[in-house]
């Protein structure tokens, strides 16, 4: 810290410009950024028995539950492929992204104590909760590939497999992490104004899960309609999971475009109202 | 000469008042559609100036005391500075990197061990995790805890934790350093050992630091200039005795029936177990030397409190202590179910001398659950019946038992002051 401190010199003025990302302070505080992933994974295993393990168990559960009661009571197709691995592989693509969601738009609320005594870059806690639920991703990711394994050798299933798509993987989860941040920094700003968001977030994740091919494939909505369904952006994510990892999805090269825009534009809108709400908010709590 | 390390220029903060506190998503329709409707809006929302115009200079290597009564401005001025909010006009300047500490253990986690937690805190703090390594034992050591550094903090007893988290903050090494006296704490030994640790930090390698008291005694041990505020205004840094002076004359004295249901805690973030609402004086319609003094204390319970006591101390405006009333001190401790309560305590004789005197409270039970320093200015006043208190010397006068008898034989005593 010493060897840094030569020419620091800063100028505190009333807000002014709008974006104003400090990527020097983050950087600054990186130690911080690494603590708060260690302490997100530590504390919340502590004291329970099954640990980590209950990042399998969870959306295991889940997929059994949709097994039976979308599957075999609802009936709902699920493009020819066995109905575990479609959920579990559509899970795969949806939970890291409403993790993250859950997680980044209460930023401001939950950390209102900790944000009135101290200043450090705000930012730095909704990015570390993007690289702590990293971890969670691949622990779930071992667990579809444990079944996807079993499934194909085990049970010698066939009709889906990887395919070579699979390389564009990480920058799928990359555009979920930068998406989940975006509109979690926009209802963040807003939950900090408004707190019945408190409450409205959790439906609303919720029922976009519902809406984002978790479910019910994009296939089973007619051809016409289509469209209307992908202006959900986590569609074309979800259907690419699968398209990657199981062989069979509905990605439209248009509304992946699309996804990767409303990605972009979500993401510059949350910083911005993100860094405006954040300079003051500590004045209304 | 060189540039100032912090330059202030017509600093003002302005609050909007009625917007304070979580507006409902319901009103705020509400207001969007009497306005589309072109309805004029209802209330009028007023305004609130914590900060008024201020401005002054602080030179590298100096030592800045910022003195002020309850709401004059300075958490304001504490915060805008550490970057925890933003003025709405003037603009600061600041040459060297800055740590504040506003509060201890900003940010322990109790689940995670107090090896754990001093990284974390470190590193909130500002400190990179090999500088925290590097001072690692010498803050368990200044701390105390050495056999329970791998205990989760929560298994803590309250004054361990305060002990680790204030020894992480006095490690802290930045070239600004921002304090807040309420930092001093523990037992006395160890808030000596805090004032202490001040002020080899400010004596030191030539650190610049702006530290906020309420004691006068401090601001004269460690400072050298002082900034006062007044309502939201600031002079500049002053010469001590003479920012003394002007802290302490033109008080005005709180009122005896006063509302603290909207007063942050002093101490600790917020009001879990209990909160008091209101502070009542009784006995009379002022408090007098030698005359009856009562309280009455509205308090709220959220948890149940259990061998709780309630503790009360004048303090001189200086900051010095001189009358402690705490109710447990003969063991004698209440417990109470969560419900709203009305605590009444009562010395027979006010024993405190004429004067102005910050009045602080505190309900506690292994630990503080509520506490408000400076809670009130009241007077002292004499009484027609007063003949004693104008001798002056020492803070308090309390008339002892007396009983003389003649030293030969065992005669019985001539005088007892309990019969006479």
């Amino acid at each position: 810290m010493q060897n840094e401190t030569a020419d620091f010199e800063v100028t505190l003025r009333p807000t002014t410009g709008w974006l104003q990302v400090e990527l020097a302070g983050i950087w600054h505080y990186r130690d911080l950024l690494t603590l708060l992933v260690w302490r997100d994974f530590v504390a919340k295993y502590k004291q329970t028995i099954l640990g980590p393990l209950w990042f399998i168990v969870q959306p295991l559960l889940n997929a059994v539950v949709f097994t039976v009661i979308f599957g075999n009571v609802a009936k709902i197709p699920t493009d020819g492929l066995p109905p575990l691995l479609f959920y579990l592989c559509g899970q795969l693509g949806w939970n890291y992204f409403a993790q993250n969601l859950s997680a980044s738009s209460a930023t401001l609320v939950n950390n209102a104590g900790l944000f009135s005594k101290v200043y450090f870059p705000r930012l730095v806690v909704p990015l570390s909760t993007l690289i702590s639920n990293l971890l969670t991703f691949f622990i779930q990711a071992a667990t579809f590939v444990g079944f996807y394994l079993f499934y194909k050798y085990g049970l010698h299933h066939g009709g889906f497999g990887i395919t070579w798509q699979v390389v564009f993987l990480p920058l799928l989860v990359l555009q979920s992490a930068l998406l989940s941040l975006g509109i979690g920094l926009l209802l963040s700003a807003l939950t900090a104004k408004y707190r019945d968001l408190v409450h409205l977030t959790p439906l609303l994740i919720q029922i976009w899960m519902y809406a984002s091919a978790v479910i019910i494939p994009l296939s089973q909505f007619p051809e016409k309609w289509r469209w209307v369904v992908a202006l959900n952006p986590m569609i074309s994510i979800v259907e690419s999971f699968r398209l990657m990892l199981l062989g069979t999805g509905t990605v439209e090269p248009l509304y992946l475009v699309f996804s990767i825009v409303f990605t972009l534009v979500s993401l510059v809108a949350g910083l911005l109202l993100f860094g405006k709400v954040e300079k003051t908010f500590v004045d209304t709590v | 000469m060189s540039r100032p390390a912090i330059e202030v220029r017509n600093v003002s903060k302005v609050y909007q008042l009625g917007t304070i506190g979580a507006t409902s998503l319901k009103e705020e329709l509400g207001r969007l559609w009497d306005r589309a409707r072109g309805r004029a809006q209802a209330v009028k929302t007023g305004e609130f100036v914590a900060l008024r115009d201020v401005s002054f200079d602080v030179q590298p290597g100096q030592v800045i005391g910022l003195i002020g009564r309850n709401g004059a401005g300075k958490s304001t001025l504490l915060k805008i500075l550490s970057r925890i909010t933003q003025q709405t006009r003037g603009e600061i300047t600041i040459r060297g990197r800055v740590g504040s500490l506003l509060e201890v253990g900003t940010g322990f986690h109790p689940d995670l061990t107090g090896r754990e937690n001093v990284f974390l805190n470190g590193a909130i703090l500002g400190m990179s995790k090999a500088e925290i390594r590097a001072k690692f034992d010498e803050i368990v050591a200044f701390a105390e805890i050495e056999k329970f550094i791998d205990t989760p903090v929560k298994r803590y007893s309250s004054g361990m934790y305060v002990r680790l988290a204030f020894a992480v903050a006095a490690h802290l090494e930045p070239e600004i350093l921002i304090l807040d006296e309420v930092l001093a704490v523990g037992d006395q030994q160890f808030q000596r050992k805090c004032l202490g640790k001040m002020q080899e930090i400010s004596t030191g390698d030539g650190r610049t630091i702006l530290f906020v008291s309420h004691s006068m005694a401090a601001i004269r041990r460690l400072c050298q200039k002082c900034v006062v505020l007044r309502n939201g205004e600031a002079t500049g840094p002053l010469d001590i005795e003479p920012a003394i002076e002007l802290y302490t004359e033109n008080l005005t004295e709180s009122v005896y029936d006063l509302d603290v249901s909207q007063t942050k805690r002093s101490w600790g973030a917020e009001a879990r177990v209990c909160r008091m609402t209101r502070l009542r004086i009784v006995s009379s319609n002022f408090l007098a030397f030698g005359k009856p003094f009562e309280i009455e204390v509205h308090l709220e319970c959220y948890r149940p409190i259990t061998k709780g006591l309630l503790g009360m101390a004048f303090n001189t405006v200086e900051g010095t202590r001189i009358l402690t009333l705490d109710s447990d001190v003969n063991d004698r401790t209440f417990d109470l179910q969560p419900g709203k309560y009305v605590l009444r305590a009562r010395m027979e004789s006010m024993p405190l001398h004429p004067g102005f005197y910050n009045f602080c409270i505190s309900v506690g039970g292994g630990g503080h659950f509520f506490d408000m320093l400076d809670a009130a200015l009241w007077e002292v006043k004499t009484s027609d019946e007063d003949r004693w208190s104008d001798r002056g010397a020492g803070g308090c006068r309390i008339e002892p038992e007396l009983c003389i008898i003649p030293e030969s034989g065992t005669a019985p005593a001539i005088y007892d002051s309990r019969s006479a």
